[in-house]
């Protein structure tokens, strides 16, 4: 009989995320990767500020808890001085393409042997649905309720591609949890991230697309649809960057 | 005793970090600190510590923040403009019980300012520097050797009560070459059950973290903290008392302006004029007690001071406003002259 | 006894190492010393000085705001701090670089052309090392027959090859008669 059981790298802590939310199933392919690859024991997890801020009472693992955006410079001071530890971040689209986009870029710079896990869902979760840096042209949110206009604010920042332009980072993947195929894939990705860093080969990233049934006024199904026929054809899915040398 | 060499201040702090342990500085460069940084990317490859040199300094910060919470003895250091920068972190590391050594050599300011020496960084230091009740632990060295025992006691102190602490020099302090000898041994391995090393599945996670959204244990976590300042405040608090035994002035000076004033107390002295000096050494916890004792013989007390008058709120609320108080100041980067600061104290006898 | 020193110059006459230089020896004798540069971009081409203070007591404020001895090593510095000179101070200028003679009366001022001697004996980069052995001689601030060891702690091992040329800086400065 197989029963389908919770990841050991999860705590037995109830997630506060809204219903359809996708966060819940991105924690369980993290915890996955560290069990299945035996290393939560040596793992250091920084939670960032979003929706995911709370994400050190999910994971089983050591965590600390970092200011807005600025996960990957905790991260660096950590792996820094422990290099050993195997050590992640797990950041909204706030957090890492607005208010962090330098300390984001920069660690993605240095090749510092550290995982980001991005959740990319396209608006601002925590506070409320403000338009975030990775908003669709035209998305309503409640700080651009007429549409995000491209003509005022600009275009959203493809991260992965952004990215992937630097030399140091080894892997660099862009997937998306809106199916079973596409959340098995996800699984695979990150995992291959954390295998990355235990090979000591260097920055890894995977963005995964993600929805927000509450602040995009959608019911959790529609929130699915949504991603698929607007955030991907903006965000494709691939890998931007593999230094790893290993099979996909 | 170890021999006496000739060192910058800001390179005394570097050497006296890595002399007690220190093995992890992440910084950005700022005049006039860059000697620290330089030093540091000198000296941390060969005994296989770690420089990095950050992006900006809230970069540099919070990589302190990951190596304090990894459980390892780490500094930063800038000026001025650079301290903003790294304020939200130092909110945070105050938040986390995070233990490290952040060093401030002061330039003039507001804004930019400019890059001559300044003390008027002095609220931003001993109020904490950023959001939510907090302090750090804020040591004021005045000479080159202080720069380098201030180092030392300031990691010390950081990890005893898991207290962020500043070192706030100016750029005298950090410019300047006197003898120094470092006679600094690093301390044991010191336990840090709270830090994140990885469970090994072992023990429960450690979390490091300020954040609760209940206000009930907010406001515990406030209270507990406070215990430790207080606790700090009736342990650690250091000052130095010049020519205090028979004195009717009180001045009142740290850093280079202390220095400037023990010309001007021995110029006064030779004039027959009773004063003397209460140097805090520790900015926060500030040496109340000592100057509400000097405010029973002493008339008057004068608060000199590199900025448009800080410290001088402080000698008041110690002194509980018994006696006058007043400013002999420069600011701007300007420093006042033991001249400046004889005319003050003749004044402050004449009165 | 204290003695307050003041080098001032242009940035690359190597003003802040001829500080560095004295301040060393003070401290190799057991005496309290200070050093205190000019800081910032003023030492990229600009004026660039050097407060240096030995004493027998612990030295009290760091910056020389009147020296007992000013090193002027160009017309800028020599025109700033030649008023600030104690009375009865020593003011030693670089003449081939500054063509005015003294204003003061109560110092005693020695003119030595030390960026030519320099260039005219090969060195031309130690005019001033040339100035400072001149300053030893009428001061006595350092006893001349302790220079070398100093020079050793001040030029690092790497520079070794400068010694000698620093030695004989000092010592055609010391020896100037002008």
């Amino acid at each position: 009989m197989v029963v389908f059981e919770k990841p050991k790298a999860l705590t037995d802590n109830q997630l506060h995320y809204c219903p359809g939310c996708t966060h819940g199933i991105i924690h369980r392919l993290v915890a996955e990767a560290l069990d299945e690859l035996g290393i939560e024991g040596k793992t250091v997890g920084i939670a960032s500020v979003g929706c995911s801020v709370f994400t050190y009472n999910y994971f089983n693992c050591d965590m600390v808890q970092a200011a807005h955006g600025r996960a990957p410079a905790v991260a660096t001071g950590v792996k820094r001085a422990n290099p050993e530890n195997i050590v992640f971040t797990y950041q909204g689209d706030g957090d890492l393409a607005a208010i962090g986009t330098a300390e984001t870029v920069h660690a993605a710079a240095r090749g510092e042997n550290i995982t980001v896990i991005f959740v990319n869902n396209a608006i601002y979760g925590m506070t409320g649905g403000q338009m975030a840096p990775t908003s669709l042209p035209g998305q309503v949110t409640q700080t651009s309720p007429y549409g995000r206009d491209t003509k005022t604010v600009g275009y959203p920042v493809r991260v992965s591609e952004m990215l992937s332009t630097l030399e140091a980072p080894a892997y660099i993947e862009r997937v998306a949890v809106n199916s079973v195929k596409c959340v098995k894939d996800a699984k695979r990705a990150i995992k291959k991230a954390f295998q990355c860093q235990l090979e000591g080969k260097g920055f890894s990233l995977v963005e995964v697309l993600s929805t927000c049934p509450t602040n995009w006024g959608m019911t959790p199904d529609k929130a699915l649809n949504w991603l698929e026929e607007n955030m991907k054809p903006y965000y494709p899915l691939g890998v931007f960057k593999d230094k790893t040398g290993g099979d996909n | 005793m170890s021999e006496k060499v000739l060192m910058k201040g800001n390179e005394a702090i570097a050497e006296a970090a890595i002399l007690c342990g220190c093995r992890h500085y992440y910084g950005y460069p700022i005049t006039p600190q860059t000697e620290v940084a330089a030093y540091m990317a000198k000296r941390m490859p060969k005994i296989g510590g770690v420089f990095l040199q950050a992006e900006s300094e809230i970069a540099a910060i919070n990589m302190v923040i990951g190596t304090a919470a990894a459980g390892c003895r780490v500094m930063t250091s800038s000026s001025s403009p650079g301290i903003s920068l790294k304020s939200e972190g130092l909110s945070y590391m105050a938040g986390c019980d995070l233990p490290a050594l952040v060093v401030n050599v002061q330039r003039g300011g507001p804004g930019l300012g400019g890059i001559q020496p300044s003390q008027s960084d002095y609220f931003q230091a001993t109020r904490g520097g950023g959001h939510g009740d907090y302090h750090m632990i804020v040591l004021a060295p005045a000479s080159v050797q202080e720069m380098a025992d201030m180092t030392v006691k300031g990691f010390e102190l950081a990890d005893k009560y898991r207290i962020p602490c500043m070192l706030l020099a100016d750029g005298t302090m950090g410019q300047m070459m006197e003898p120094v000898s470092l006679d600094i041994t690093a301390p044991e391995k010191i336990e840090k059950p709270w830090a994140v090393t990885g469970t090994g599945c072992k023990r429960a996670h450690n979390v490091v973290n300020s954040l609760s959204l209940n206000p009930e244990e907010l406001e515990n976590w406030n209270m507990e903290r406070f215990e430790r300042y207080k606790k700090l405040a009736e342990e650690e608090t250091l000052y130095e008392e010049y020519c205090m035994d028979d004195a009717e002035i009180c001045v009142v000076a740290f850093g280079i302006a202390a220095r400037v004033s023990k010309n001007a107390i021995d110029a006064a002295r030779a004039k027959g004029v009773k004063v003397g000096m209460v140097r805090p050494i520790t900015l926060y916890p500030f040496p109340k007690a000592p100057l509400l004792k000097a405010a029973e013989h002493c008339k008057s007390f004068i608060s000199v001071e590199l900025s448009m008058g800080q410290m001088i709120e402080d000698v008041e609320l110690a002194i509980r406003c018994k006696r006058p108080v007043t400013l002999c100041n420069r600011t701007g980067g300007l420093i006042p002259t033991p001249e400046q600061v004889l005319d003050s104290i003749l004044k402050a006898n004449e009165m | 006894m204290t003695t307050k020193i003041l080098f001032a110059g242009f940035g690359g006459q190597g003003i802040l190492f001829s500080g560095k230089f004295l301040a060393y020896e003070g401290l190799l004798e057991g005496r309290q010393v200070s050093w205190l540069p000019s800081y910032g971009p003023e030492m990229r081409g600009g004026t660039a000085n050097c407060s240096v203070i030995l004493s027998d007591t612990p030295v009290g404020s760091p910056i020389v705001n009147n020296p007992d001895v000013l090193i002027a090593m160009n017309l800028p510095s020599y025109d700033k701090y030649e008023n600030a000179v104690e009375k009865g101070g020593k003011v030693f200028v670089d003449s081939s670089l500054i063509a005015r003679g003294a204003v003061r009366e109560d110092v005693n001022t020695y003119f030595i052309p030390a960026t030519r001697l320099a260039s005219e004996n090969g060195m031309p980069t130690l005019a001033n090392m040339i100035i400072l052995g001149k300053v030893i001689k009428e001061t006595s601030v350092i006893p001349f027959e302790n220079v070398e060891r100093a020079l050793r702690k001040v030029i690092s091992a790497k520079r070794a090859d400068m010694l000698d040329i620093n030695m004989k800086a000092l010592k055609l400065g010391y020896d100037y008669e002008g």
